[in-house]
């Protein structure tokens, strides 16, 4: 189906899903104006906002399906494969983040139904980068998404560190979109455009990049930079995820985090794939980000940090994709990213259900024993952790895997070795939750009673263990997919060039 | 048919067995794993028939698995596998009739892992494609790292980390370089594959490249061989794992270091494999393993540490013998690589029988228990003596190729090697007297019941095997000769190597 912006029928087609999830967020709006004070309200809340992002998927992939492409046009709207997995992977993540809220929210006494109704604009924020094929769109997705993921940080606002996590976040994050707006400018100044598909042709005719727009794409970089947590722009990150409610953490640490790689990718393919600079720019960044990262986890005891931390290094790997570049290194970006939100969203579920008031206290160290009051718990994060590894029978495994494949397809060899031995220490912050759960005996009889998840958090473990394990090992039909989206955002000339 | 479906049944069937005992109630866990091990070994017997020695790769299956990369589920089986997979298979209903007893928490969990084990170690010995060898290698891992992590000593947790980060480290840098061989041989030909045959034919033209890859290959099968001075996991892991660990760590997983330098380092990289340099480096490294191994084993006051530095020693002769590359050594190599699995499994059983009547693994604590539990003594004796390798034993005929065949190679190493045998005798022989022989000082050891019926069952086929390759060894020779020879003319296409069996 071939969509064409300028009839006007056609150009709200394209926008379908984040037309429908806008509807979605009013409907809700709504409903809380009315009906919020008590838990019974915030639960019906929560049902509608997983009827509003499974319509959204839907009208996603009714698109799909009807293979709606507006390529060779200008447009300020994409729509090819990799926007509709990027929307998957958002959509995917905010209802697994729904789904371990309903117990959380009660049980911290959070009986704000407004907490759904961001989660719907964060995401519909993250559609918009993912769609945005100018910068201006791509800005407002983002500062859309950034506003709605501020208040969800803070929204435990009787606690200190929840209000700390927030004013952090929003003073940071201000400055980051700061970077980005004016490196869009510097961008505009020096192209004349800020659409992506004019500054790719403007920047290919220009032979060697002006002065000007190397800033700009620094600039732009060092805002991406921010909103992914790569090192040496991730300070903020660890007291961030650390202060928020759970959930909000784990929104963040896969929502925010893919969408910003989503907006990431289709800039440098698209508008700057002819200058070499951000090759090398992202190389020491990859580089450092994994080593960081990594190395900084070791040094936890909070798993809650721990994990902050791990998203980390596992920004660092990502970037590797980026720096690989290309249809293979997008490809494998976005499968990778499906199995990051996977398995992070799992470990942070199950650490809702250990934690009380913020987590923040959960050691590793208390875990002990897990394992035998809980099993299926402890399976479950047993499971989460050794994607996280990267170990072979899981999905973290293939998605490494890709990774490599396409950073050694690159030539890029140095940071390949960098990244498994970034992954053999990460073994060493990995592997002491396994045994806490399943070698140290329990510190007190009963120690884990009130380790439980509700069904529906149960639902998304449970979700999340069968994907990791079936993408694991049975990953055809995700590769497909990668691949076809992968193809999708390269310029034309590159198209062909996707090996394995 | 049975060549079609063995080995995929051979790899299904414990994983299938350990989710049923995973189901039946905890008690009844060892019962489903020994009767589901039994099968398994009953699959694999008829292997030893139906091998056609001279008929190259055999019992081959190839499915797709993951089309997008090139990736299959290919198996086969050849000379050198063979009994590697048999000595799995043989091993593992031994291994949990040993556990009996010992394993008294969470039944279930330890024999659901030790069948997902065995399903990884055949794996790594059967895969033909170098995907799904990276798989295996690192799924084997993980079961290992709780067998010792949850049911090891009191040093438990320090043992399985380390343990799982060595090899993991290891194995990375091996994935890393089994990449840039699928990229190169795709570049060459077109064909993205990892397919074993498929790779090898394309590693001529890898160049300087070819030095790296053999560097990240050889990092990963040296930790596991282990090769001095990557040794040091070995004493931690094998000290700390219950007896089934340490059986299985000993006979099989080191075993997967010198397979993986059969199967992949020396054919891909011959070229560096063959180089001077390297090729010194190596001896000397492996006669540092045999001497090295050999005298630290003799101070040691702990019968498993002493029985673990013992296999520093021994496989050190293994890479010997492979490093020599004739025919006697390479053979003698993969015969001392199964009497190791057979010896030093039986020494680490009856470690852990004589452990389960005292709760003490020190050599001092024991003396003159000879008069105490003869059968023990007994069984403990003959094994030790197959273990320094006596003439009418199993570990005499290895050794003796190896040494037979490395001295046309390497007459000097060789020479330093032999003294290896004798300080081999000087560590068990001593270490014997002084648990079983010696006068009885100890009252505690008065009482000490003697091997029970079901010990004696875990312990009579080791010593049958035990006899059996020390006096016929020919059927296994036979079956090793055209794999050996293969991977001889594979390695050196000028010199062929001289026929005959010493």
């Amino acid at each position: 189906m071939r969509l064409d912006p300028a009839i006007y029928r056609d150009l709200l087609l394209s926008l379908l899903p984040e037309l429908v999830l806008t509807g979605w967020a009013l409907v809700l709006l709504l409903f809380v104006a009315w009906r919020h004070r008590t838990a019974r309200d915030l639960r019906i809340a929560g049902w509608l906002t997983l009827l509003a992002l499974l319509s959204t998927a839907v009208a996603t992939w009714w698109l799909w399906w009807n293979r709606a492409g507006v390529q060779g046009v200008v447009t300020m709207i994409a729509a090819d494969d990799f926007r509709w997995v990027a929307d998957w992977v958002f959509l995917g993540a905010a209802a697994l983040t729904v789904l371990i809220s309903f117990a959380y929210l009660q049980r911290e006494q959070l009986l704000v139904p407004e907490y759904y109704v961001l989660l719907i604009f964060g995401t519909l924020g993250m559609m918009v980068m993912a769609a945005g094929a100018d910068l201006m769109v791509i800005f407002l997705g983002l500062e859309l998404m950034s506003v709605a993921v501020y208040v969800l940080a803070g929204i435990d606002r009787r606690r200190a560190r929840s209000a700390e996590a927030a004013l952090k976040y929003f003073l940071l994050g201000a400055f980051a979109s700061g970077f980005l707006l004016y490196g869009i400018a510097l961008v505009y100044g020096a192209t004349g455009s800020t659409n992506l598909g004019l500054i790719g042709t403007q920047v290919g005719l220009m032979g060697r990049p002006s002065v000007m727009l190397l800033a700009g794409l620094a600039l732009l970089i060092v805002g991406f930079a921010f909103k992914i947590a790569a090192v040496p722009f991730h300070m903020w990150a660890p007291d961030v995820y650390d202060g928020s409610p759970t959930p909000v953490t784990a929104f963040m640490a896969t929502g925010v985090k893919a969408a910003a790689f989503a907006a990431l990718f289709r800039v440098l393919n698209q508008a700057f794939a002819p200058v070499a600079a951000w090759h090398d720019i992202l190389w020491w960044l990859a580089a450092v980000t994994m080593i960081g990262g990594n190395l900084f986890a070791l040094g936890q005891r909070s798993l809650k940090r721990m994990l902050a931390y791990s998203s980390v290094a596992h920004a660092g790997y990502l970037l590797v994709a980026v720096t690989a570049g290309g249809a293979a290194g997008t490809s494998a970006f976005l499968v990778y990213v499906i199995a990051y939100t996977l398995m992070s969203l799992g470990a942070f579920a199950v650490l809702t259900a250990k934690g009380r008031a913020g987590e923040s206290e959960v050691m590793i160290d208390d875990l002990a024993g897990l394992a035998s009051q809980r099993p299926w718990l402890a399976f479950a994060l047993a499971v989460c952790m050794l994607s996280l590894l990267g170990f072979p029978g899981t999905a973290g495994f293939i998605g490494k895997w890709y990774i490599l494949i396409a950073a050694t397809s690159a030539g890029k060899n140095t940071l390949a070795a960098i990244l498994v031995i970034t992954s053999v220490v990460s073994a060493g912050y990995y592997l002491p939750v396994i045994m806490a759960m399943y070698m140290k005996p329990q510190p007190v009889e009963h120690a884990h009673v009130d380790a439980t998840l509700d069904r529906w958090g149960r639902a998304a473990v449970a979700v999340v263990v069968v994907g990791l394990l079936l993408f694991g090992v049975w990953p055809n039909r995700l590769f497909d997919l990668a691949r076809s989206a992968g193809n999708s955002v390269q310029p034309a000339a590159t198209t062909a060039a996707n090996p394995p | 048919m049975y060549a079609r479906w063995v080995l995929t049944a051979l790899l299904a069937w414990p994983l299938l067995a350990g989710l049923a005992v995973l189901l039946v109630p905890a008690r009844l866990a060892k019962y489903v794993a020994l009767i589901a091990s039994v099968i398994e070994f009953a699959i694999s017997v008829p292997l030893w028939w139906t091998f056609a020695p001279a008929g190259g790769m055999q019992f081959v299956t190839d499915q797709p698995w993951i089309a997008a990369w090139g990736i299959h589920f290919t198996v086969g089986l050849d000379g050198i596998s063979l009994f590697l997979v048999l000595l799995t298979t043989f091993l593992m209903p031994l291994s949990i009739l040993g556990s009996w007893s010992y394993i008294t928490k969470r039944e279930t969990g330890f024999y659901t892992l030790l069948l997902v084990l065995t399903t990884g170690m055949i794996g790594v010995f059967v895969a033909l494609d170098l995907f799904l060898f990276y798989v295996m290698w690192e799924v084997m891992l993980i079961p290992m790292y709780f067998i010792i992590g949850v049911w090891g000593g009191d040093n438990r947790l320090y043992a399985a980390i380390k343990f799982f980060i060595y090899t993991f480290f290891g194995s990375l840098l091996m994935l890393v370089a089994i990449l840039v061989l699928y990229l190169h041989a795709g570049q060459a030909t077109g064909v993205y594959s990892f397919s074993y045959a498929h790779l090898l034919s394309q590693v001529a033209s890898l160049g300087s490249t070819a030095w790296w890859l053999f560097g990240a290959f050889f990092l990963a099968f040296a930790i596991k061989v282990p090769m001095f001075p990557l040794h040091t996991w070995l004493p931690d892991a094998h000290v700390e794992a219950p007896t089934a660990g340490s059986v299985i760590l000993a006979a099989i997983l080191l075993k997967m270091g010198t397979y993986g330098f059969l199967r992949f380092a020396l054919p891909f990289f011959p070229a560096v494999a063959l180089n001077q340099n390297v090729q010194l480096v190596i001896v000397i490294l492996s006669l540092i393993g045999i001497i090295y191994g050999g005298l630290v084993a003799m101070v040691q006051p702990d019968f498993k540490k002493l029985i673990a530095y013992s296999s520093v020693a021994h496989l050190g002769f293994v890479m010997l013998g492979i490093w020599a590359l004739t025919l006697q050594s390479v053979q003698g190599a993969l015969l001392i690589m199964i009497n190791h699995g057979i010896s030093t499994g039986a020494l680490f059983f009856l470690a852990g029988m004589i452990y389960e009547r005292r709760h003490t693994r020190l050599i001092e604590a024991y003396g003159g228990i000879a008069r105490v539990v003869p059968l023990f003594a007994a069984i403990l004796t003959i094994v030790s003596l197959s273990s320094i390798a006596l003439p009418g034993t199993n570990g005499f005929v290895g050794e003796f190729l190896v040494l037979l065949g490395s001295f046309r190679t390497y007459p000097i190493a060789t020479a330093l090697a032999t003294t290896g045998v004798i300080v081999a005798a000087a560590y068990l022989l001593t270490a014997l007297q002084r648990v079983i022989y010696n006068p009885l000082q100890n009252p505690e050891n008065e009482k000490l019941p003697d091997l029970t019926p079901r010990e004696l069952v875990v312990l009579i086929p080791l010593l049958v095997c035990i006899l059996w390759v020390g006096i016929y060894p020919k059927p296994f020779l036979q079956r090793m000769e055209p794999a050996a020879r293969a991977l001889i003319e594979q390695m050196k296409p000028s010199a062929a190597p001289t026929a005959g069996q010493p």
